[in-house]
């Protein structure tokens, strides 16, 4: 892939980025998000097309228009969530499409064997006669590859193979891609995960913010220099040289071995246990996915763990009888949520009315259940004009403001009661420069006032300006914990790609 | 494949309704033309008959009464975002407790006494025949639409079972009760009118028709101005939302529904306890499911659903005279339109919207707002 | 035991279950591509009309079917021109085709034939023929099941037949075929069939057509065989009897049709137990006929509360697919 640009409207999702890949290894795609490699493996398989580049597979120029070209060309692709229909077997899932015949007896005998020769060669081994339902993840995955190879793949592109997968279940995948690589198959390995790539990969391709930052075979680097450029060079964005060091406060908060899985049996939330002190801003990095949004909503009340507890202003809590969101503002927490849309706001209300979301029942707005509307709308024009929400119409619907403004409006809510603890995700994502400033002031000020900050971002600048303390989350667990002056750029870069505290540390 | 499109307020809740009303009008006139009939003479005929004349009138609004009824409950619970088509089986159900208060109590208690405990025994059955497939949606994932329909017809049986068996008067064929006692019987308009020294010809127009415009003023008041209103909305836009600010859904599934229930059952005091004074099988006529076409053009607001009724009560009172006037024209030319206004406000809603949105960018050289989702 | 009560019970049976058969079938059809279709009721009445109408005007029975199939496809389509090309509500839109029908078919009928909504009786020449009634002599008259077999089986309507044979057509269909796979693919996870290079519009249309004629059959079904002209209202509630069929039959055609006899075996059954008398272990008195009427809707909906085993509806039905990139 040559020279490839791709904008999404304002982000400019690849900018001029080559990828050279040798047939017949394993090529790692390393970024965190946004960095841009999964619009690229989009443009491979033919979701998107790019606005300018071109492409060649082995040595040929190629035009690919839809999966379909793609997939003619033998590129197969296996994506995160699995596109499979689970009431059907696994056979059916593979046939589905390319049906050699169209009498169902005929066609499944002919595929049987067709697979029963593939699963022996890869050692992918999967029960095709039960139903995807019943399967479980490891074996679902392995049947989304034997269906790309099912269709004649030369080239494997795999979007983040093992963030579901426990680790015997991922050492399985990596036998099985070795397998597939002795064969002759080009695998592309689209991962954060930097202890993988060095295990397994020849040549990898760092990316980050859309743009190509390291381009090189395994053997001439390390784990250290894919973690400095995954994660780059960060400026402490605001941090005063000589701020007065803080000291922590009582616990105002203490969640113990949280645990949770998710439908699929996937743990999201590993024996995850931490405090939050007064006057402190506690960060939690990691790339997105691996339990920080599990955590926030556990801590808001919205998800119930399966095991854990959690301790707020002396009152427990257990999995049977676990904090609900409206118990949770009572005892002051407050929650900015990261999908402010879907979450944070109900769109098709005004502006006055989503104000109010969460606190409706409080005597403020409701007297005997009538809504006090001018206090209502009086509020409102305070948070508006406090966090400096356009436009000042409180009567606006909530869809009609832009997303920065939507956010203002929801950390405006949020922070209006002053709360003893604010739990927030993503806080200035889509919020333009100015305000970001000012939101990283108003975080500041709540902690200075003796409250606690939560702070769940995928952005590691923001976590460096205003974390006292950094949590690095990996797949459900707490990775590791560092003090805001041992937070290098390796540092951190290492446990997020998977490393553990003790290597971090090293 | 249409794009959803973000039209400016005052177009969506007033123009394109009257678009979808003018859609379904035109194909109505096209079949009227091919059965020979002439769409202008039909039309000035339905105004005259609908309100030509002050019987003309109360007919009008005593249909109106009903479809206020079943409007308003099928908006409130698609507020909370459920299709409740159950409107048929909860308005039996709420003649049916009026009925039996009627029955049991006629002769004991005075009209000022019996009269509003008929309206909150019609209004308890109501509710429960709806709470109940609400409940089954909340907590056993009963899809809410099946689940209403077949209550509709569990209900029309246990009417009917009841009407022959246990409440048939004896020696009497049909099926239906005895004739309440005057205490039961909710007072007509011309009473009414007539306490005030004034005349009024005699129709099935009742004191329902004031019920009915304080169920659309308090509908509008809950919904808009109350917190159980307000979470009500919430889980109907976004659940998500709603889960976030503490709001159960699961709850508000079921007092939605419950409430629906109550305001369909209200039917049943316009019929049963304001015109019939007694209990009847088939008093409900298919005044369900003009409710439906009376919300979807109202908009689901208590403001639109009284006009839509007014226009359905029109279409109805005006339908019948044409009955008369016209050789070979029957009712159902107008349970035709019906479903067309349905078809093209409901189902085919979004179609006309981009064509819309289109003419009014023209019209404006503005561009439209994309709606900022996702 | 009576062997001729259980014959004439099996015949009625069969008779009354036909019409719901066929719905059914069409039901299952389309919901299993992802379609709710609440319009079975409204395409049965507007294709039986379309029978009756173009049977008495014609006097030709191929006409009259081509007539009533005609119908059956427009609606159909229609449905999927609403809600598969653009995401119209498909509840709304199966509501709209009922309403739409009931008030045009009397509408129509009332101009065209002056009956009051009723078209003339159709002669036997252009009504359907009856089935093996030489063999349902031959064998009323053998012992024991004789009988049953005479008068219970044979002797049909040809519909009749052909009911329980599309039974086994869609069934074939659905699970034998290729695109039988594909469709049922596409109620469950259309993106996934998209991904695989084929068309969700396209099948879903292809399960419409497919509905649409079976609905058709279910109005030649109630002029041609059951009733000689067609009656305002006709339907009686049986469209929304045959959806509570297949949901009840868990979205399969075989299951379909074992509902489908059990509500028409109950419907048989209800007249002839009028006036029986209930063992006194459950209260003595008669047996409310309403109850057996009302039975097939209380079965459904303890069906779908869970009660009685779960019924797992296609995953992606009534979602209209939007291509998500």
């Amino acid at each position: 892939m040559r020279a490839i640009e791709k904008r999404f409207g304002a982000v400019h999702a690849n900018q001029a980025v080559d990828l050279t890949v040798a047939a017949g290894t394993v090529h790692g795609i390393v970024g965190e998000n946004g960095a841009g490699k999964s619009t690229l493996m989009s443009i491979l398989y033919g979701f998107y097309q790019a606005d300018s580049g071109r492409v060649e597979i082995e040595g040929q120029p190629a035009r690919i228009a839809n999966s379909h070209d793609a997939i003619a060309l033998g590129i197969g692709m296996v994506h995160q969530h699995f596109m499979l229909v689970e009431t059907f077997s696994a056979l059916d899932n593979v046939m589905l499409g390319a049906e050699p015949s169209w009498f169902l007896p005929a066609a499944r005998a002919q595929v049987r064997a067709r697979l029963e020769t593939l699963i022996r060669d890869t050692g992918l081994a999967v029960d095709l006669d039960k139903t995807v339902g019943d399967l479980p993840v490891g074996a679902r995955q392995r049947l989304e590859i034997l269906k790309a190879l099912y269709r004649g793949a030369r080239i494997l592109i795999l979007d983040e193979p093992t963030a579901v997968l426990t680790p015997r279940e991922t050492e399985q995948l990596f036998i099985t891609l070795r397998t597939l690589r002795e064969r002759g198959t080009t695998i592309l390995l689209i991962t954060h995960k930097l202890k993988e790539i060095m295990a397994l990969a020849d040549a990898v391709t760092v990316m980050r913010g859309g743009a190509v930052v390291l381009d090189s075979a395994i053997a001439d680097t390390s784990l250290d220099g894919l973690a400095q450029a995954m994660v780059g060079r960060h400026v402490h964005l605001g941090r005063a040289a000589d701020a007065t060091p803080v000291h922590a406060g009582a616990v105002l908060l203490r969640a113990s071995r949280l645990q949770w899985r998710d439908a699929l049996g996937v743990p999201r939330l590993a024996d995850v246990s931490l405090a939050l002190r007064a006057g402190e801003i506690v960060g939690v990095a990691g790339v997105s996915g691996n339990g920080q949004s599990e955590l926030l909503d556990a801590l808001a009340g919205l998800l119930v763990p399966q095991a854990g507890t959690l301790e707020i202003d002396g009152v427990c809590f257990t999995p049977t009888h676990w904090l609900r969101p409206d118990r949770a503002r009572d005892l002051r927490i407050a929650h900015v949520p990261e999908d402010r849309q879907r979450r944070g706001l109900v769109l098709p209300f005004a502006a006055w009315e989503s104000a109010v979301l969460g606190y409706q029942q409080r005597p403020r707005y409701d007297r005997l259940g009538w809504l006090r509307q001018p206090v209502m709308r009086g509020d409102t024009a305070t948070m508006m004009e406090r966090y400096d929400v356009r436009p000042r119409d409180i009567t606006l619907r909530c869809a009609n403001f832009s997303g920065g403004n939507q956010q203002k409006l929801v950390l405006a809510r949020e922070a209006f009661p002053q709360p003893r603890v604010l739990l927030v995700g993503q806080p200035t994502r889509g919020v333009d420069i100015g305000a970001i400033e000012f939101i990283h002031g108003r975080l500041r000020a709540l902690r200075d006032s003796g409250g606690a900050v939560l702070l769940v971002s995928s952005e590691l600048d923001e976590i460096l300006a205003l974390a006292d303390r950094v949590l690095v989350m990996d797949r459900g667990r707490i990775a590791g914990e560092l003090p805001i002056e041992q937070c290098s750029v390796a540092a951190l870069g290492r446990l997020m790609g998977g490393a553990d505290a003790a290597q971090a540390a090293a | 494949m249409s794009q959803p499109v973000e039209l400016p307020r005052w177009l969506d809740l007033v123009v394109l309704p009257m678009v979808n009303l003018a859609m379904a009008f035109a194909v109505s006139a096209v079949v009227l033309v091919s059965i020979g009939q002439d769409p202008v003479q039909v039309l000035v005929l339905l105004v005259k008959g609908a309100f030509g004349s002050r019987a003309g009138l109360s007919y009008t609004l005593y249909y109106a009464t009903t479809f206020v009824f079943t409007g308003l409950a099928v908006a409130v619970a698609f507020h909370a975002g459920l299709f409740n088509i159950g409107g048929e089986g909860q308005a039996m159900m709420g003649g049916l407790g009026a009925g039996l208060m009627a029955l049991g109590f006629a002769q004991t208690l005075p009209a000022w006494l019996l009269l509003p405990l008929m309206v909150l025994a019609a209004m308890v059955f109501g509710m429960a025949w709806a709470a109940l497939p609400g409940a089954l949606q909340a907590w056993r994932g009963s899809h809410i639409v099946i689940t209403t329909i077949m209550f509709n017809f569990i209900a029309s049986a246990l009417l009917i079972y009841l009407l022959v068996n246990v409440i048939k008067e004896p020696g009497n064929m049909t099926p239906e009760s005895r004739a309440f006692g005057a205490a039961a019987q909710l007072p007509g308009m011309h009473t009414m009118v007539g306490w005030i020294g004034l005349d009024w010809p005699r129709t099935p127009l009742n004191f329902s028709v004031l019920l009915a415009l304080a169920a659309a003023v308090g509908v509008y008041g809950l919904l808009w101005r109350t917190q159980p209103g307000y979470a009500l909305r919430a889980v109907g836009h976004a659940p998500d939302a709603a889960h976030y600010a503490g709001i159960r859904p699961r709850a508000q599934i079921v007092r939605a529904m419950a409430l629906s229930g109550a305001l369909a059952a209200l039917v049943g005091i316009n019929e049963i306890a304001g015109v019939h004074h007694r209990l009847m099988a088939d008093f409900v006529a298919g005044a369900g499911f003009t409710g439906i076409a009376v919300s979807l053009i109202g908009r689901n607001h208590p403001l639109g659903i009284v006009l839509a009724s007014l226009l359905f009560g029109a279409l109805y009172q005006g339908g019948a005279e044409l009955a008369f006037e016209i050789q070979g024209f029957s009712r159902d030319m107008v349970f035709t339109l019906q479903g067309l206004i349905v078809l093209f406000a409901g189902a085919m809603a979004q179609v006309a919207a981009p064509g819309l949105a289109r003419i009014y960018q023209w019209l404006r050289k503005a561009p439209l707002a994309q709606a900022s989702h996702g | 035991m009576d062997e001729v009560l259980i014959g004439t019970l099996l015949a009625s049976t069969l008779r009354v279950a036909t019409p719901l058969i066929l719905c059914a079938l069409a039901s299952t059809l389309s919901e299993r591509a992802g379609v709710i279709d609440l319009g079975l009721e409204g395409k049965m009445l507007a294709t039986a009309f379309a029978a009756a109408s173009v049977g008495a005007l014609s006097g030709s029975l191929p006409l009259a079917v081509v007539g009533a199939i005609a119908v059956g496809l427009a609606l159909s389509m229609l449905h999927g021109f609403a809600c598969v090309s653009h995401r119209g509500d498909q509840v709304v839109m199966g509501m709209a085709i009922t309403m739409t029908a009931a008030g045009l078919t009397v509408v129509l009928g009332i101009a065209w034939f002056q009956q009051g909504g009723q078209t003339p009786p159709l002669p036997d020449a252009v009504r359907l023929d009856l089935w093996f009634t030489g063999a349902a002599a031959a064998m009323a008259h053998l012992p024991l099941l004789g009988s049953i077999v005479g008068i219970g089986l044979l002797g049909h309507s040809m519909l009749v037949y052909v009911a329980f044979v599309l039974v086994g057509v869609v069934w074939w269909c659905l699970y034998r075929t290729r695109i039988g796979l594909r469709l049922r693919a596409t109620g469950e996870n259309p993106a996934m069939v998209d991904a695989a290079g084929v068309s969700v519009l396209g099948l879903r249309y292809l399960a419409l057509a497919g509905n649409g004629v079976l609905c058709s059959l279910a109005g030649c079904y109630l002029v041609l065989a059951q009733n000689p002209q067609f009656i305002p209202n006709m339907t009686a509630g049986r469209g929304y009897m045959a959806l509570a069929a297949m949901i009840f039959g868990k979205w399969h055609p075989a299951g379909a049709l074992l509902a489908c006899l059990l509500f028409g075996f109950l419907d048989a059954a209800a007249i002839r137990l009028q006036g029986a008398l209930l063992p006194a272990a459950l209260g003595g008195g008669a047996v409310p006929v309403q109850a057996i009427q009302a039975l097939p809707y209380v079965l459904t909906v303890v069906l779908l509360a869970g009660f009685i085993g779960h019924a797992y509806a296609p995953r992606a039905l009534g979602l209209p697919y939007v291509k998500e990139r």
